[in-house]
């Protein structure tokens, strides 16, 4: 029996889900809210179990049309689901984990729009995550690059208005554009990713008269073979679509200024899902790819260069989300690398299960956030607000909002990892599943993370990428690095805040979505083990071009011998003797300047404002101010034209007309301009009908003359 | 009694029953007098929806064709010659969709001079659906400047503080350009021996030389209204000084009158000077959506920056018509919709604001969204339709617009799809960059400015979403489900690239 109809489900239910809260929700508790929109995202994950059984049944790609899009000519497009082992795989992520997190962000948006006094936008982040989930369903189940662009920038959307969610706010609540300076610039960022996207479309439309999967890759050998500087081509302008979306070198700014966003909008798609939408392109693109070795190349090694670019920007960073995004983006490179190589399977393994650790990983770090929310709040209060938050009345809210503008001003920053310590004993779950999450992130034995990175590595130490081999053992070095440095400064040693010490253990809606993920994180790894290859051999009905890959004993030692130095090391400079309040990175005073340049990001930001953005303005401004307005409107217009004709009909008309006296006709209508002119010598008034008079002349001139003639 | 009848006349000329009736209203009865126009612009609306069930889609000629010899003088014959195609129903449509909604916008908005207001506005209603179902080029030209004259009022007496200066240049401005077509006009007419555009295209045989320069004269006229760059300096004046409907009836529907004109004229009569002038007209409209797009950027004040987004727009629709290709041709029609609707609808939203704020500076607006969420919401969806989200309408457009142009076979260059569409980025510079300045961000000091005057800013009325939903509607249609559409105007634009397929084998 097989379910495939069900396919435009995936989509329909989560729109059912928004429309839902969106008519009904102002009526509704914010409990039945949460529960609709956890519902339809439920149900998007029941269909997407039904139709992974359905392909255990019958493995060969399904396609469900559901109505005609665009056809003009040979553009033939259709509304089209793609059910096969690759995008099953992506729809189970995506509304399994989604599901997770809407469960969790019922527990965590409760506190946030408290803490933050508007009730009202309870409702709105449930539309938001609702739609998010649709428009990942679109991506990853459409059947044709059209489609998958429909829901690759309707995700973008969604980022954008998510990490705009407190929009008027900064992170720490202050009245601010910085919040939505990060959702303009991320989606700003994602545009110049699809234009590439964009041009790789149009490239390949004219080359294969199709965008449907099939039907290009049908052909891709063919034309590969005639022509391979355009399939080489189309996959270069596709990664940077790649490189806009899944945050890779040069687009990657967007991402760590999108932890803006409330923590769940950071673990679902900045970290599990959506960023990972690049990778999922490359692989569904996986018969382009392979015919073009110097385009895989690249790929591999803009992975490669940006998962140890960013690992080393994770070592300088003190807020506790920015380090899980620089990890996020150099994970995305690690897999962006694998699949460059090739080794598709593997880059697909190492995606679902970062789409568990560092899901989880985020959502704890939302749990320690919010834990010292309350820590602060409790402070400042005197009352505790949670674990069971209660609805503040009207008067309160008034006068807490007053207070608590008057606390933010003194910035306490909830995400400072230099305010936490001490932590895994007011907050002992979170600390376990935190806990599980870096191991598995630090690639660790038997953690997921340390199957699927280690499958990577192995690829490309026997694919003969020994570059992308060595960039991505040194990466993994800094990630147990900076996993290790996390978990001393968050955990252990003594409280560097009052709030700290005073943090409070989330509540079960929190907790449970976390240890289910925890639980994925330690056992995902069996999803593709070394001979057992389940994952490898699931993708290979849809991606042709999977070789299992094999375990190498040797990179698996290095790798996981480099990780515990990594940690050891960490142990040495934040647990053995744990940072004390004030008091500087023990890196930074040893390394100074090179810590300075981690911790400021390599000041990529600050170069792209000084090369673009601010050239960018400058150059509007220019053709805006002077180009447009000075020269050509106002002096070319007004000067040139208008000047001169006013000139023209006053010399011309009062000269000639009046004084040789060529007709009287002429005459009269001459000297009704002059006065015209002279008693409204403004620009407005003598303009206009001396200009009709022109007119008039002619027409009726060259009227007569085609008549007489 | 006939005459009257046919469909096509009385779509065109009912809103005159509606002027008759205004004229016996006293003015000072404003809401008898808005009911009124509104009334007749709906039956209107409801006349093209019956012309559109009695138009036969698969047929890609004339329809419903009206045709009586009208001045038969000196071997000259000028006739009454309506008929709709493919080329021009949805226009048609879009001009008697849009007049209603204008109508409904100006009913608090405008509240002097009501009676001459709505006059104007019918007979430019009148004007505007002539020119695009004239067949005849004599007709074409009188409707064509006789929408010069409401329009020139509707700004002049009810528009800003630089009202007088904006009208005059925007009628100056497009008169230049049509005196050039007029003489083109009569050069055919006498030359030819017809002003029947038809006839003409049947007749052909008019020289690559002479075709060009009459194609030269006809896109004088065409490229101001349009605007295209660089001839786009009367726009934003216009824009800036226009009240609410006029500015959504000029992006609306008359900068369309020179892109219909493209077109219908350009396209249809004079095909190898139009194979030879492509490269030409593309890489203006190439310069016009980058430069339109960076200008839009740097603007100061809200309308100025919907003006100049037009620009831009109007840009990717010169590059599609002008690739002559399907593709091209028929993504180009639809985002004249597109931008119909959506600038339309920006046109309207910022009236809404600038009804209650008085003024359209960013910098004293910001977090808007949080005041006016039901505005907010709906100004973001404009926005993004604006910017080209997939799953809207704008993206349908653009995406088969540069698909078109890039493997235009006439334009024979990637190069130019490949700049436009760096305009697809920079809109989402102009456009985020307006709904962040507007919407998000601390509170703006216009809210305390207004709250001063002892009312706060209020969200959308009843009123001004039954105005604005309709759009949305379509915009939603037009971005999910194309096709139909797609349908209507196929049949005409494959006629027309056939004969695109002749020429330019002609030319070889």
């Amino acid at each position: 029996m097989t379910f495939f109809y069900l396919a435009p489900w995936i989509v329909f239910f989560p729109v059912i889900g928004l429309l839902v809260n969106i008519i009904f929700g102002g009526r509704f508790s914010e409990k039945v809210i949460g529960m609709a929109a956890s519902l339809a995202s439920g149900l998007a994950f029941v269909v997407s179990v039904l139709l992974a059984y359905s392909l255990t049944q019958h493995p060969e790609a399904v396609r469900w049309t559901i109505g005609e899009w665009i056809h003009i000519g040979t553009l033939q497009l259709d509304w089209t689901f793609r059910v096969d082992t690759l995008s099953t795989t992506m729809m189970l992520v995506v509304s399994g984990v989604g599901t997770l997190i809407h469960i969790y962000a019922i527990g965590y948006m409760r506190e946030d729009v408290r803490f933050k006094n508007d009730l009202k936008r309870f409702r709105r982040f449930f539309v938001f995550l609702n739609l998010f989930i649709a428009a990942m369903m679109i991506l990853v189940g459409g059947d044709s690059y059209l489609m998958l662009f429909v829901g690759w920038e309707g995700v973008g959307l969604c980022s954008f208005l998510l990490i705009g969610f407190w929009y008027e706010m900064d992170t720490l609540g202050r009245p601010s554009w910085a919040n939505s300076n990060a959702a303009k610039k991320a989606m700003i960022a994602n545009r110049i990713g699809d234009f590439g996207f964009l041009i790789a479309s149009f490239l390949m439309f004219w080359a294969f008269h199709s965008l449907q999967f099939d039907q290009v890759f049908q052909q891709a050998p063919a034309i590969a073979a005639s022509n391979p500087g355009l399939i080489t081509a189309i996959t270069l302008f596709l990664l940077l679509g790649v490189t806009g979306k899944s945050a890779q070198i040069p687009l990657f700014v967007w991402l760590p200024d999108a932890m803006a966003g409330p923590t769940p909008v950071s673990a679902l798609i900045h970290a599990a899902t959506m960023v990972t939408a690049g990778v999922y392109l490359v692989t569904r693109s996986a018969a382009l790819y392979v015919t073009v070795p110097a385009a895989q190349f690249i790929v591999a090694m803009v992975g490669a260069l940006t998962a140890l670019f960013a690992a080393t920007i994770a070592v300088g960073q003190y807020d506790i989300k920015k380090v899980l995004a620089y990890s996020t983006i150099s994970q995305l490179g690690f897999m962006v690398a694998g699949v460059g190589m090739g080794a598709f399977a593997a880059g697909m393994f190492h995606l679902i299960t970062h789409a568990f650790f560092k899901g989880l990983l985020f959502l704890s770090a939302g749990s320690v956030i919010l834990g010292m929310e309350r820590g602060h709040h409790h402070l400042a209060h005197h009352s505790p607000l949670s674990p069971h938050p209660r609805p503040l009345s009207q008067g309160e809210r008034g006068e807490g909002a007053r207070e608590d503008a008057g606390h933010r001003e003194e910035a306490f920053d909830p995400g400072d990892m230099r305010n936490m310590g001490g932590l895994r004993k007011t907050m002992p779950v979170t600390f376990w599943v935190y806990l599980t999450g870096a191991l598995a992130l630090a690639g660790v034995f038997p953690f997921a993370g340390f199957w699927s990175k280690d499958e990577i590595l192995a690829n490309a130490f026997s694919g003969g990428f020994s570059a992308v081999y060595w960039l991505l053992t040194i990466a993994a070095f800094f990630t147990a690095f900076y996993m290790g440095r996390q978990i001393w400064m968050v955990f252990f040693g003594k409280p560097r805040h009052e709030a700290a010490a005073k943090a409070e253990e989330s509540p079960k809606v929190i907790t449970i979505p976390l240890m289910v993920l925890a639980a994925l994180s330690v056992v995902g790894g069996a999803l593709n083990l070394p001979g057992v290859e389940t994952l490898t051999k699931w993708l290979e009905h849809t991606v042709e071009f999977i070789e299992p890959g094999e375990f190498v004993m040797s990179v698996a030692l290095t790798s996981t011998a480099l990780a515990l130095i990594a940690i050891f090391i960490s142990w040495l400079l934040y647990g053995r003797e744990p940072l004390k309040a004030g008091e500087a990175d023990p890196l930074k005073k040893m390394f100074g300047p090179i810590f300075t340049g981690m911790e400021r990001k390599w000041f990529v930001d600050e170069g792209y404002k000084a090369l673009f953005i601010d050239r960018y303005v400058d150059i509007t401004r220019f053709t805006a101010d002077v180009i447009d307005w000075k020269f050509w409107h106002d002096w070319f217009h007004e000067k040139v034209i208008a000047g001169a004709y006013n000139w023209l009909s006053n010399v011309m008309l009062n000269r000639y007309a009046d004084q040789r006296g060529i007709d009287a006709f002429f005459n009269g209508l001459g000297e009704w301009t002059k006065n015209a002119a002279a008693g409204l010598r403004r620009f407005q008034n003598g303009f206009v009908r001396s200009y009709a008079l022109f007119v008039l002349i002619g027409v009726v001139a060259i009227l007569g003359y085609l008549l007489l003639k | 009694m006939e005459f009257i009848l046919q469909p096509l006349t009385l779509m065109t000329f009912f809103p005159l029953l509606g002027v008759l009736v205004l004229l016996f209203i006293p003015g000072d009865k404003k809401n008898a007098l808005r009911w009124t126009a509104l009334i007749a612009s709906l039956i209107t609306f409801l006349i093209s929806i019956w012309v559109l069930t009695m138009f036969n889609a698969s047929n890609p000629d004339l329809q419903l064709v009206a045709k009586y010899n009208w001045i038969t003088v000196a071997g000259w014959n000028i006739q009454y010659y309506l008929g709709i195609d493919g080329l021009s129903i949805l226009l048609v449509l879009l001009t008697t969709f849009l007049s209603p909604i204008s109508i409904l916008s100006t009913w608090t908005a405008v509240e002097e001079r009501v009676k001459e207001f709505l006059l104007f506005f019918l007979l430019l209603e009148v004007g505007m659906t002539g020119v695009f179902l004239a067949q005849d080029l004599f007709l074409f030209y009188i409707f064509w400047e006789f929408t010069l004259v409401p329009m020139y009022f509707l700004i002049g007496i009810w528009g800003g503080p630089r009202r007088i200066y904006a009208a005059l240049k925007f009628f100056l401005y497009t008169m230049a350009g049509s005196i050039l077509m007029l003489l083109a006009i009569l050069w055919l007419g006498i030359y030819q021996g017809t002003f029947s555009v038809p006839d003409l295209i049947a007749k052909g045989g008019i020289d690559p030389h002479t075709q060009l320069w009459l194609f030269i004269a006809f896109a004088a006229a065409f490229a101001i209204k349009v605007p295209m760059w660089p001839l786009h300096s009367w726009l934003p004046d216009a824009h800036v000084e226009a009240p609410t409907a006029g500015s959504v009836i000029l992006a609306g529907v008359l900068l369309k009158m020179g892109t219909y004109g493209f077109l219908r004229f350009n396209l249809t009569l004079f095909p190898q000077a139009a194979v030879q002038a492509a490269p030409v007209i593309a890489v203006l409209a190439v310069i016009g959506i980058i430069y339109g797009a960076a200008v839009s950027y740097a603007q100061a004040d809200i309308k100025k920056l919907v003006a100049y987004s037009s620009v831009s727009h109007l840009g990717f629709v010169m590059l599609g018509l002008f690739a002559l290709n399907p593709q091209g041709i028929q993504g180009g029609i639809l985002q004249m919709i597109n931008h119909g609707l959506s600038t339309g609808a920006l046109f309207l939203l910022v009236g809404m604001i600038y009804e209650q704020t008085h003024t359209r500076e960013f910098k004293v607006y910001g977090g808007l969204w949080k005041v006016t969420p039901i505005f907010g919401t709906i100004f973001l969806i404009v926005s993004l339709s604006s910017m080209g989200l997939p799953g809207l309408n704008g993206f349908v457009g653009e995406f088969t617009i540069l698909l078109g142009a890039f493997g235009s076979t006439v334009l024979n260059s990637p190069w130019y799809a490949g700049f436009a569409a760096l305009g697809v980025i920079m809109a989402a510079v102009y456009i985020l960059y307006m709904f962040q300045k507007m919407f998000m961000g601390p509170e703006g000091s216009i809210v305390e400015e207004v709250r001063k005057h002892g009312h706060a800013l209020r969200d959308l009325n009843w009123r001004e979403i039954v105005t604005i939903v309709p759009l949305l509607i379509f915009i939603f249609w037009i971005g999910l489900y194309p096709a139909p559409f797609f349908h209507l105007m196929a049949p005409s634009v494959d006629k027309l690239t056939a004969a695109f397929q002749a020429a330019a084998l002609a030319m070889r």
